[in-house]
């Protein structure tokens, strides 16, 4: 069975939970704080990261402004060069297209590529269901599966997973997956990298059907490009005999020069190399080398809908290199799986909510998991301003207003559970657009200040369960200027 | 030199001992300061939770209370950066909506107030050029560059130059220093678990230092990070950078 985020709590509720939880604290500080500082210098390293990161958001903008233009030219250069091009509106579609296709060539076995997208469909869950066992090949995917446990995290899916649980889980799920783990499995990083590689290898050889997504289409040569670390990527797309690419229309480029910026910005911000190891690139089909059939299915899935919004859409610049998350105080915390979704962290909470609307408490949380901090868009290498989003969603939630779905414009209403908060807001906007309400405030304020309590109840609780109140002072600024020089107030 | 004070509401209410501090500070270099009353709230608190529309009175009244001085001084980042970041955007929001005659009022009010705006140690550094401001304050502290301070002000090492200037001062670094303290505003109570769990890292670092005091340039946080140091019995008090700065007897006011 693969686990699915269908009826997550909202964020509050999950994150509170998880920040409870001593271990995995721990895990994400050790590892995003590692992560962290070496990013921070293999992107010092280059003089002009400001300018390719700059490229890196216009270039983006630009190709999304015409994916009319550019998804037929890729569709053609695909379909010339071999492929066949399938167009996905939603996850259902997508995974009926690929259950069909496998289905088609009689097999029941495929291998995987990591792919967020196909996460996002929940493809493995549609496979499994059609009869059809899906195998993850990356190394953390592959924990995250045997461990029937959800990613969380873009780029190491087991974050929260230390050395000593990840042996036993390949201790005691390797053997219903396949090859057994080596008897006396110690839990060094270089045993639990060989057991895996035992491990999957023999799926690599017997598999005929591999699944990809990728990090860059190409449109002008109709060429797919995915970039990673452990080379398992490199066997899925070349082994087997058939192979099928789920990618989110927004991952196209123009033309190969774009990838120049991009194939700097996306290895340096993920894993703070100059490069990463293994690039794969191709184009369509050739004979007698690869697969000989090739399927992309390009997959919107809410992506024209949150391109139709001018604030929102420059989430669709994410090139998925998880540096947000590496820097994020709230996912450093809260942990990943508090978002609901593949996509955690910062890009994800103003990600999850646009591809799926503000359908759930929980997509309705999501903008609200930030104190803005500002780090994520410091270090996002194509400069998605992701506090400016967040807020933006934040109006939406509380305020209703227009948003696309399925293609249409609507305007949606304002969230139920925020109206408290809605007339405390507008009573706080009055009284400090009326200052001399708001000085009669301060003023009783201040004359009961020795009977302030020391703990809120009701929803104050949440500051001072944690945090001393501040003390009310005997006289506020503004009675203090008109005392003290003696202009009126 | 003219020069108005926008205290703002936080200090106004919460922590008037920084506008005096402001105030002295300014008076002692030679600067006369106004506090135009008509002033309020920048309108942060509304605008980050989402009430962008509840934000855009609290905009004009800003600009309009500030519309005579030649330099708006605010002892906040936070509030500095809502002016510069928020405004013009709110300006522009207004516009994409298809309401004109309320964008155009809008963009002329942060237009005129946007380039006068400085916080605290900008106006310090930057307008008046002076770094040494006399004081003197003979105690260990350390420094929490707050967020909006350090990435959307880019303050960069302006407010520990001024420090390293004030007599008798012993700088401590703090280790995480970028790190949010996790007041974030109407966060703070929305993700409480995760809000005090930032601050009580925060706070651990803070009290690690030895240090006497921890300052910074903004005081909503040091409410956040000071209520989380009472909490936990932290010997470590808060205090606004302004009111060191203003400081040259060495005794806390
Ligand atoms: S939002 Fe930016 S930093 Fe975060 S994963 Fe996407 S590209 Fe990377």
């Amino acid at each position: 069975m693969s686990r699915t985020y269908l009826g997550m709590p909202a964020f509050p509720r999950a994150a509170a939970e998880s920040t409870r939880d001593g271990t995995l604290r721990a895990n994400l500080r050790h590892a995003t704080h590692t992560i962290r500082a070496k990013r921070a210098a293999a992107v010092a390293e280059l003089e002009d990261w400001e300018r390719l990161r700059a490229a890196g958001a216009a270039v983006k903008d630009r190709t999304l402004h015409h994916l009319d233009h550019y998804l037929p030219l890729l569709e053609e250069n695909v379909t010339r060069a071999g492929g066949t091009v399938h167009w996905a509106a939603d996850a259902d579609e997508a995974n009926r297209i690929v259950t069909d296709l496998v289905r088609a060539t009689g097999e029941r076995e495929v291998v995987k590529v990591k792919s967020m997208v196909t996460q996002e469909t929940g493809l493995n869950a549609a496979l499994e269901e059609a009869g059809i066992r899906a195998y993850e090949t990356d190394l953390a995917e592959l924990i995250v599966q045997l461990g029937d446990d959800l990613p969380s995290h873009i780029l190491v899916p087991a974050i929260h997973r230390g050395r000593r649980e990840i042996r036993d889980v390949f201790r005691d799920r390797m053997a219903d997956w396949g090859r057994p783990a080596p008897e006396g499995l110690t839990d060094r990083p270089a045993d639990l990298a060989e057991a895996a590689r035992l491990h999957l290898r023999e799926k690599f050889l017997r598999c005929k059907v591999g699944i990809s997504g990728a990090n860059f289409m190409v449109a002008e040569t109709g060429t797919l490009v995915v970039v990673e670390s452990e080379g398992n990527g490199r066997m899925c797309l070349t082994l087997p005999e058939t192979l099928i690419s789920v990618v989110g229309i927004e991952k196209t480029v123009p033309t190969w020069r774009d990838l120049e910026i991009y194939l700097q910005l996306l290895p340096r911000s993920s894993t703070a190399e100059r490069m990463n190891p293994y690039t794969s690139m191709w184009t369509g089909t050739t004979d007698e080398d690869g697969p000989r059939d090739f399927h992309l299915v390009l997959l919107d899935n809410g992506r024209t809908d949150t391109l139709a919004d001018e604030v929102g859409r420059q989430a669709l610049r994410c090139i998925r290199c998880s540096a947000c998350l590496n820097v994020c105080p709230v996912y450093e915390r809260a942990g990943g799986h508090a978002y609901g979704s593949p996509y955690p962290g910062p890009i994800g909470a103003i990600l999850t909510p646009q591809l799926r609307g503000l359908a759930s408490p929980l997509e309705e949380s999501l903008p609200f998991a930030s104190s803005l901090c500002g780090a994520c868009y410091e270090v996002c290498p194509v400069a998605i301003d992701i506090p400016e989003v967040l807020v933006h969603l934040r109006e939406r939630v509380v305020e209703g207003g227009p948003v696309t779905v399925g293609g249409n414009r609507t305007v949606i209403r304002p969230a139920k559970r925020h109206a408290l908060e809605r007339a405390a807001m507008r009573a706080a906007g009055w009284a400090f657009d009326h200052p001399a309400a708001l000085r009669r405030a301060q003023r009783l304020a201040a004359r009961t200040r020795r009977v302030h309590p020391r703990r809120l109840p009701g929803p104050g609780r949440a500051w001072s369960d944690t945090r001393e109140l501040p003390e009310v002072p005997e006289e506020s600024f503004r009675d203090w200027w008109a005392r003290t020089r003696g202009e009126r107030p | 030199m003219r020069v108005g004070l926008f205290v703002t509401c936080v200090n106004d209410t919460l922590r008037p001992s920084t506008g005096r501090a402001v105030v002295t500070l300014l008076e002692r270099l030679g600067v006369r300061v106004d506090f135009p009353t008509a002033q309020s709230c920048c309108g942060q608190p509304l605008y980050n939770t989402g009430y962008r529309h509840g934000a855009e009175p609290l905009l004009l009244r800003t600009a309009a209370a500030f519309a005579d001085h030649e330099y708006v001084v605010t002892p906040s980042a936070s509030c500095a950066a809502m002016v510069r970041d928020a405004y013009p955007r709110i300006a522009a929001r207004a516009a994409a909506e298809g309401r004109p005659g309320e964008a155009a009022r809008l963009r002329a009010a942060a237009e005129r107030l946007v380039p006068r705006t400085y916080e605290l140690t900008e106006f310090l550094v930057d307008v008046l050029g002076v770094v040494d401001v006399g004081a003197r304050f003979p105690h260990t502290v350390t420094y929490h560059p707050t967020c909006h301070g350090l990435r959307a002000l880019g303050l960069r090492d302006r407010p520990r130059r001024l420090l390293e200037h004030v007599e008798g001062l012993e700088l401590r670094e703090l280790e995480g220093a970028d790190e949010c303290c996790g007041f974030g505003g109407t966060f703070a109570v929305k993700n409480a678990a995760v809000s005090a769990a930032m601050g009580a890292d925060k706070a651990r670092a803070i009290t690690r230092t030895g240090a006497a005091a921890v300052c910074a340039a903004d005081n909503s946080c040091l409410l956040h990070i000071g209520g989380t140091l009472a909490r936990e019995d932290s010997p470590v008090r808060t205090l606004h950078l302004a009111e060191i700065l203003a400081c040259t007897d060495g005794v806390v006011p």
